[in-house]
């Protein structure tokens, strides 16, 4: 009896999962997300700069002086250093985005990360992959940058050919993919798991064996943490995706010597 | 007895099906177990370092943190590469 309850138990295909209904024709709940935290994070900023600066901060200003002081002292400051403060609009834009983006996976109801399709992840990456070679290119010139990323200066002359591939790669072409690759796979693999225990203790709770009933429990439990955890990797990954953005941007405006 | 009647009939049933899905299924867990074994190591060491780091020199704390959390996301991205070829196995 109970093999046959484990065994009729089926996980739904993931077209089911990640592949959503257009809510208005070309504009399905992925993109609705994406386009609402876009305008959250403008809105948050637009009220917060109405707000009377010389009264001392609250409600959203507060908040916004929060998330701009976080960007500057706890991500511009230990990797660009003082020169790379101008960078904070920039990456305080990416960095509410991709995090306003993350939150809606464990928001109840709406319960999906946009950045959980390769699309959003994909264009923040190349993004960013086209602001640092552009700033590369700006600050050393076209062959001055390109000589400081293939050519890296104290390497023995005969290395060049073994180090020039790996740099080329490494540069232009890993960095951008994993930096989508990162978001994209973190974010998904949370969704796909909080799927997993929510769909494995309904089943538990809805067995016609009485006895699994009380099992349906322990995913349940593993469930509410597993949100937690969410929390944590939402904002983790955020905060990841913006310190590579800005380690990216200042090597390749300031060169190894 | 009875019970193990039932799993071998249904692991039956699954070999009659497309050869192709169940190698795809076998390679995918796989792909992933292996992917994940080098990155779990590398993450404990790094964590590992910096816990030392920072317990002999509090006040480099916030530094040590931030080079440690870029450590995690370059070792941690072969394991997620794992995860999309497993995706890319399974579903693809």
């Amino acid at each position: 009896m109970i093999i046959n309850s484990i065994l009729s138990f089926e996980f739904p295909p993931i077209n089911e999962l990640l592949r959503w209904k257009d809510v208005v024709p070309g504009l399905n709940k992925v993109g609705l997300i994406a386009v609402a935290s876009a305008l959250i994070g403008t809105l948050v900023f637009l009220s917060a700069a109405r707000k009377d600066p010389k009264v001392a901060p609250k409600g959203t200003r507060n908040l916004a002086e929060v998330s701009v002081e976080f960007i500057e002292n706890n991500i511009i400051m230990q990797t660009m250093g003082r020169d790379g403060l101008g960078w904070t609009p920039f990456l305080l834009t990416l960095f509410l985005f991709v995090y306003l983006c993350n939150m809606p996976g464990i928001i109840p109801f709406i319960q999906m990360p946009a950045t959980a399709r390769m699309a959003i992840p994909m264009f923040l990456a190349v993004l960013v992959w086209v602001v640092f070679n552009v700033q590369g290119i700006k600050h050393q010139g076209f062959f001055g940058y390109f000589k400081s990323v293939l050519f890296p200066p104290g390497v023995p002359k005969a290395l060049y050919i073994l180090v020039t591939p790996i740099e080329f790669i490494s540069t232009l072409i890993v960095r951008p993919f994993s930096l989508a690759v990162r978001l994209f796979a973190n974010m998904l693999a949370g969704h796909l798991l909080l799927v997993i225990f929510a769909l494995l203790s309904e089943a538990m709770f809805q067995a016609r064996d009485k006895i699994l009933i009380p099992i349906g429990v322990l995913p349940f439990f593993m469930l509410v943490f597993l949100t937690g955890f969410e929390v944590l990797v939402a904002f983790l990954q955020a905060y990841i995706f913006t310190i590579l953005a800005a380690v990216y941007i200042s090597g390749a405006v300031h060169p190894e010597h | 007895m009875e019970a193990l009647s039932k799993i071998v009939k249904a692991a039956a049933d699954a070999a009659a099906g497309d050869e192709k899905n169940i190698a795809a299924a076998g390679s995918a867990g796989f792909a992933y177990g292996l992917a994940a074994i080098g990155p779990g190591i590398g993450i404990g060491i790094i964590f590992g370092s910096a816990i030392e780091a920072m317990a002999r020199q509090p006040e480099a704390a916030g530094m040590v943190r931030t080079t440690m959390f870029l450590g995690i996301a370059f070792t941690e991205a072969l394991a997620l590469i794992g995860f999309v070829v497993f995706i890319l196995l399974k579903y693809a």
